[in-house]
């Protein structure tokens, strides 16, 4: 494999029913913002058979009726949408928001900060500027319902994930790896480190708007400290959110 | 009245179940639904309802349950035993469950997932658009002691005594395959070795997904550790760490790192999803036309389902009590056995 990152999109089938549009073999801003705005495309573009969409970090998935379309047919019209505009270059889909989610890093409820800091070579201080301060986009839903991917956080932040695993981290939990943050929507095993702690739940099933937080979102994680994390009154996270788009 | 069903004693995991709840997979939900959807199927084609109702699932073993007033029930998927108050029934057939009787669903002959259906469908409160419980996303929770399901409305309450006569696909078995976007990452060698081993199906089976075990080495691919996560499907087989497969169902992730060999043909997945711990299964890779030929070729029998019924006969030495079925029959138009 090259170290070259592949900037060409390229079409897969997944199983009889579903096909791929990957936008790089590695994760790249550009290749996230592709995908996102080429699932947007395929949405309005309302093509026949199709049965639902999603995105990874870098490709767009659909999923499809065979019997209602053939794979040519729906293949074609796939092609013909790659060809018809530089994905690459395409802004991001619109009704993003941008969140202010507080965060109390480090101390007792979030106990690998200072670990994950001394890997990207910062004091933990340096560290918590490093990432609050950090505007991260949603860059794929996924793993458990609602649950974000974020990114792209500083070249320094190319840490790896621990090979034993954490037991459990809880919800809400904010944890990193490989320049990225995974804001947690379930209580789970990890080998992502945990660095931060919100109030933030990302899932919320008996709610009229269940999925909180959609790809292309942005995000700020503000630094609050344990002292107002825990005076928040139960249910309450304190995010607040702003029109972006 | 209400209409429903009571729960007296509860197998180790029954969960209500429909075709699940597709169109969430962007949000990191997957579609769920029950295991085997050819059993939802044919539940719906024995009750002569909608395909989208829902059913009990259970997983290994059935319980105790208790009519609140007369409904009519359809038993498919896994073969288990099963009685109202103390006579036996057939499987893969609709019955009659007169208010205050009770049925009992033994442990499961072959196979995994039994489904107990209900005239009219359980109407549990939708969640998300499905009555589907998924565990994995936290939305419902099995089945316990002392629950009461509701039942909806039957439109044709009288309509029981029909049965199906179903293909085994209880004893695992071979399993048609499609490559897909993965399958490039093994060589050659690593596919023909695949398709001509047995594998066995592990115990820690459940309803995310399948784990299986073979005898020799594991299998690997070319450059599968820097593979980024990407979308997952019911039927994947992702191949694991230590280079065992795991074939993935209803209830699996939306998104994985492990690479994957190829996906199961959604006409076969059943036959994985219902092989017990234990049974053996093998993988044989189809070319995608006749892929999607075998899936028209199921889509249209599952549409003939309703027609392919046949009358049960009940033989009257069969019958515990000839009496409690004359009160029932007075219950009944009494010309159930007759009608189509």
């Amino acid at each position: 494999m090259t170290e070259k990152s592949n900037l060409q999109p390229q079409l897969r089938r997944v199983g009889v029913d579903g096909l791929l549009v990957t936008f790089g073999d590695r994760l790249s801003e550009a290749a996230n913002r592709a995908a996102l705005a080429f699932r947007a495309a395929i949405e309005s573009a309302d093509l026949p058979g199709c049965e639902e969409t999603s995105t990874s970090l870098t490709s767009t998935y659909l999923r499809f009726d065979p019997l209602a379309c053939p794979h040519a047919r729906i293949e074609a019209d796939l092609q013909a949408l790659i060809a018809s505009q530089d994905w690459y270059a395409a802004p991001l889909p619109r009704g993003r928001r941008l969140w202010y989610i507080p965060t109390v890093f480090g101390t007792d409820l979030a106990p690998q900060l200072d670990e994950a800091a001394a890997m990207a070579g910062m004091s933990p201080e340096e560290a918590i500027r490093s990432i609050s301060e950090t505007r991260v986009r949603v860059q794929t839903i996924g793993f458990a319902a609602g649950q974000p991917y974020l990114g792209e956080l500083p070249a320094e932040w190319d840490i790896p994930r621990q090979t034993s695993l954490t037991a459990k981290v809880p919800v809400g939990a904010l944890t990193v790896a490989i320049r990225q943050l995974v804001l947690f929507a379930v209580s789970t095993p990890t080998g992502w480190r945990h660095i931060g702690q919100t109030a933030f739940r990302a899932f919320r099933p008996e709610s009229n708007t269940p999925f909180v937080l959609s790809p292309g979102d942005e995000v700020l994680f503000e630094q609050i400290s344990p002292e107002t994390y825990h005076a928040m009154p139960a249910g309450e996270d304190g995010a607040r959110w702003e029109k972006l788009s | 009245m209400s209409r429903s069903l009571i729960i007296r004693r509860a197998g180790p995991m029954m969960t209500v179940q429909d075709p699940g709840r597709p169109g969430y997979l962007g949000r990191g939900l997957s579609r769920g639904g029950a295991a085997d959807r050819l059993a939802l199927a044919e539940g719906a084609a024995l009750l002569e309802q909608s395909g989208d109702l829902a059913a009990l699932e259970m997983a290994g073993a059935g319980g105790v349950f208790e009519a609140a007033c007369d409904l009519r029930i359809a038993l498919t998927g896994a073969p288990m035993r099963a009685e109202i108050d103390g006579a036996a029934i057939a499987w893969n057939a609709s019955h009659l469950l007169p208010k205050g009787a009770k049925l009992s669903i033994g442990g499961a002959l072959s196979g995994t997932y039994g489904y107990l259906h209900l005239g009219g469908g359980i109407s549990t409160p939708e969640m998300l658009g499905s009555r589907s419980v998924h565990l994995a996303a936290g939305l419902g929770a099995p089945c316990a002691v002392g629950d009461t399901l509701p039942v909806g409305h039957d439109a044709d309450p009288a309509a029981v005594g029909y049965k199906l006569t179903v293909a085994d696909r209880f004893a695992g078995g071979t399993v048609r395959i499609v490559p897909s976007l993965q399958t490039g990452f093994f060589s050659e060698a690593e596919r023909t070795r695949f398709v001509q081993t047995a594998f066995r199906r592990d115990m820690r089976g459940n309803r995310m997904g399948v784990p299986l075990v073979l005898d020799g080495d594991g299998f690997a691919s070319d450059g599968g550790l820097s593979v980024l996560s990407e979308v997952i499907t019911p039927g994947d087989i992702q191949i694991t760490g230590d280079g065992t497969p795991f074939v993935l169902l209803s209830e699996c992730q939306t998104t994985g790192g492990y690479t994957r060999i190829g996906t199961v043909l959604p006409a076969d997945l059943p036959r994985v999803a219902q092989a017990r711990s234990g049974a053996s299964l093998r993988f044989a890779f189809v070319a995608l036309d006749e892929a999607v030929r075998v899936e028209e070729t199921e889509a249209t029998r599952k549409k003939a389902l309703r027609q392919s019924r046949e009358r049960l006969i009940r033989r009257p030495e069969e019958m515990r009590d000839l009496l409690s079925y004359s009160l029932i029959g007075g219950v009944t138009k009494g010309d159930d056995l007759e009608r189509r």
